[in-house]
């Protein structure tokens, strides 16, 4: 005799089968079509493992003639360096500056208005699309050969990464303070002041030092559309075949790299 | 005085959450709103502070009527309401001082919000409010290390730093043990009666209500069922406000903590 | 005023005045940073290139396409690469798994791989493999490695210990443990890591092209030193149209997977 819990049960099992093909194994059907998108481009692409091998040699004749690093460039490098330090640090900050107030209007919670609401997320999602380099590139021509045009580069590319991680975060707070100061009779910017800042502070340092350290990787590279730092020594040195010289800018690249993402990790530690 | 004239809410989806209510409340009352979850004791008190917009009814306060007003006007008739919240609604990150002086948000000029720069007289009264509900020693403990019912102590010592001349308190019990509701009802009654603040009290313990008010009233599904002296109520009214026979869990138990004795007699539902 | 009080507003004030000057302090050497970049004028001004631009080149709209396909699918071959070989990567970097000294070497190791960016990595490809799309895909997928690496570490550190305990305590082999214990678990999160990372290759693939690795970058360069800004114009509408769309796919799958 059929209970009433078996009963509900085939019910749902009867129902289930009814459904499509596709919501019955939605697995496999992502598998088949992934499978397809990676065969399709690797068709495309004409890629083929054997170049892969015969390239190999050739690597590794570029890797020899690049070492040794040659030493005694390093100290004319520190200059160039301090330039690539210098476009990531204007960048992000500026980046965070102009993200502040973007971030909190385009989040639901915070802005009731719901034009300025879509205004803030389509210039996000905009500039969210262009890459670094891209952005470099198109600078360089307005703003001339040199870091300016690479800080103008970062700061927008801070800008979008920023406003996308931050706008996770408020969108998470909880609403409760924000009611209270509501209720208080605070004025908006008073509001977020007290009620909204505070609460994502932490995360938002966090974000603002992430976003520094990728910056300083990618401001090494931007000179190489022309946008200043040691890109553009890297770029001279390759193109004239001085391997060495080009070697030793990658080091000096490296180390401060290392030292900065050891200097952003102390520095994150400190605030939690 | 507060004035409700036929006053209606209807949420989206159908709801509706007051049906055509109409009370007078004199000055320096202490109301107590009893009904099951549900009835409109929140969506009541929320209108009264405009938190939430009733869809047809006046509501005057002091003879004027604030049902539509805006902007900087609506900031003003806030500024003098002082809300207390199930949930408390605290700052976390913030310092007890600092969540108490966020009561003079209303009357503020937002620079000085801003820059934290509220003038000294804001200060000592925020730390007369403190002291108010015996709570002084905290005042520079972030607000999260603080147990809930000094956590509801400082959002009652926030509203008092309006300088209010309404308390709306929803639910302020429901989320601490019976020792600390007796705390936080007898403080509020005595908030009521040295300072003649009308205070209106939502709860759901019936034996808390009985204690404390003056007044009661009950709701029901949306409408007034009940509107009367305390003294005039037992147990078979509040059968009738509720539409069904008392339970347990309607009833808060404990008594009010004795400060020369640390014994807890008490019956009734413990919810910890 | 009592002493409590005075200590209050003491300590308030205190501390507006600390932050002031802090705050001036930080001004000061951003400007001192501000005005040291130097810059080359240009006889260019933004306006006469907004105003080239419009209307975009629309018939160059063909070729534009296929450029951007080939960077599309340099981006898939190179995401699935590096999702598949980061797989092991992954599991070496947990502390879980190889303890605490095992997975600090590990993830050294992925975060030098990291550090390198996808361009230097293509320009070595380049001289390595020739020019071409397939310098680009090795580019982009050695590069992910490092960054999926780390990612997929952190997965496996936070896995939930209990179904692995319940399966191990039926008899099964660390193989079988790992398929019906581990893997359930973490594989739609490494699948979701791996499509933010597809997401982000797509755009990094389109400027792999600057150095002659495949794709619509070198299109692009080459209009932009030649200031066809009209073409750029098309160029970059299309990899915008193209990156969102990929984005709001990629966006939805990942929300059904986790």
């Amino acid at each position: 005799m059929l209970t009433v819990t078996s009963r509900s049960t085939l019910a749902e099992m009867k129902a289930q089968q009814n459904k499509g093909l596709l919501a019955r194994h939605p697995w496999h059907f992502a598998l088949l079509v992934f499978a397809l998108v990676y065969g399709w481009s690797f068709m495309r692409l004409g890629v083929d493992p054997i170049m892969f091998l015969k390239g190999f040699p050739q690597m590794g004749g570029l890797l020899r003639r690049m070492w040794p690093p040659d030493w005694a460039y390093i100290p004319a490098m520190i200059g160039p360096l301090a330039e690539t330090a210098q476009m990531a640090l204007l960048g992000t900050t500026f980046g965070g500056i102009l993200a502040v107030p973007t971030v909190l209007m385009a989040a639901r919670n915070v802005n009731s208005n719901r034009g300025i609401y879509l205004a803030a997320r389509t210039v996000m999602n905009f500039i969210r699309t262009i890459p670094d380099i891209l952005l470099a590139a198109l600078f360089v021509p307005v703003l001339g050969v040199g870091p300016l045009a690479g800080a103008a580069a970062l700061t927008l590319f801070s800008f979008g990464i920023i406003c996308k991680l931050s706008s996770e975060s408020i969108e998470a707070i909880d609403p409760g303070p924000l009611e209270a100061m509501d209720a208080v009779g605070s004025g908006k910017l008073s509001q977020i002041a007290f009620a909204v800042v505070p609460q994502i502070l932490p995360q938002f340092t966090a974000h603002v030092l992430y976003v520094l350290e990728i910056n300083v990787r990618v401001a090494g590279i931007l000179g190489m559309v022309g946008a200043g730092g040691i890109g553009m020594w890297l770029n001279t040195s390759m193109a004239i075949f001085q391997y060495r010289k080009a070697a030793a800018i990658i080091l000096m690249f490296f180390v401060s790299v290392m030292l900065i993402d050891y200097a952003s990790r102390k520095l994150r530690e400190r605030l939690i | 005085m507060i004035r409700l004239e036929n006053v209606t809410k209807n949420f989206p989806g159908g709801v509706q959450a007051l049906k055509d209510v109409t009370i007078e409340i004199e000055d320096g009352d202490f109301v107590v709103i009893v009904g099951m979850s549900g009835a409109g004791k929140s969506t009541m008190l929320r209108c009264i502070n405009r938190l939430v917009e009733p869809t047809s009814g006046l509501i005057y306060i002091d003879g004027a009527d604030i049902t539509k007003v805006k902007g900087n006007d609506l900031r003003k008739v806030r500024a003098k309401i002082g809300m207390i919240f199930q949930t408390f609604n605290l700052v976390k990150r913030s310092s007890v001082l600092k969540n108490v002086l966020s009561g003079r948000l209303g009357r503020t000029p937002t620079w000085r919000a801003l820059l934290g720069l509220f003038p000294e007289s804001d200060i000592e009264l925020a730390i007369q409010c403190l002291d108010k509900v015996e709570i002084r020693d905290k005042a520079l403990v972030r607000a999260d290390q603080l147990s809930g019912g000094q956590q509801q102590r400082v959002s009652i010592a926030r509203a008092l730093c309006q300088e209010p001349d309404i308390i709306l308190a929803d639910e302020p019990v429901a989320s601490l043990d019976p020792p600390t509701s007796h705390v936080v009802m007898r403080d509020l009654k005595r908030i009521n009666r040295e300072l003649g603040i009308t205070t209106l009290v939502n709860l759901h313990f019936i034996d808390l209500a009985t204690e404390y008010a003056d007044r009661i009233i009950g709701l029901r599904e949306g409408e007034l069922v009940f509107d009367g002296p305390a003294s005039e109520v037992d147990e078979k009214t509040f059968a009738e406000i509720y539409g069904r026979p008392i339970r347990e869990d309607d009833l808060r138990g404990g008594v009010v903590e004795d400060s020369s004795t640390d014994e807890l007699a008490g019956s009734g539902a413990y919810s910890d | 005023m009592s002493d409590l009080q005075a200590q209050i507003i003491g300590k308030l004030r205190g501390g507006i005045y600390k932050r002031g000057f802090l705050l001036a302090l930080i001004v000061v050497f951003y400007v001192l940073l501000i005005t040291d970049l130097e810059y080359v004028p240009t006889r260019l001004s933004a306006m006469s290139i907004i105003k080239s631009a419009f209307p975009p080149d629309w018939s160059y709209a063909g070729s534009v396409f296929k450029g951007m396909m080939e960077s599309i699918n340099m981006a898939v071959v190179g995401t699935v690469m590096a999702a598949v070989l980061a797989i092991p990567f992954g599991f070496l970097a947990a502390f879980t798994v190889t303890g605490k000294k095992g997975s600090q070497l590990t993830k050294t190791l992925l975060n030098a791989d990291r550090s390198f960016p996808e361009l230097l990595l293509a320009i070595i490809f380049v001289r390595a493999v020739g020019l071409g799309p397939f310098a680009g895909v090795l580019a982009l997928g050695l590069h992910s490695i490092g960054t999926l690496g780390k990612l997929y570490s952190e997965v496996v550190e936070a896995i939930d210990p209990n179904p692995v305990e319940g399966v191990r305590a039926t008899g099964a082999n660390s193989v079988a443990t790992t398929w019906f214990a581990v893997l359930p678990q973490v594989l739609p999160e490494f699948v979701s890591y791996a499509l933010y990372r597809f997401e982000i290759n797509v755009r990094a693939a389109t400027v792999l092209g600057f150095v002659g690795a495949g794709g619509i970058g070198k299109p692009l360069i080459l209009n932009i030193s030649y200031r066809n800004w009209d073409k750029v114009a098309m160029i970059m509408v299309v990899i915008i149209v193209a990156v969102t769309l990929i984005d709001t796919i990629s966006g939805w799958l990942r929300s059904k997977l986790v």
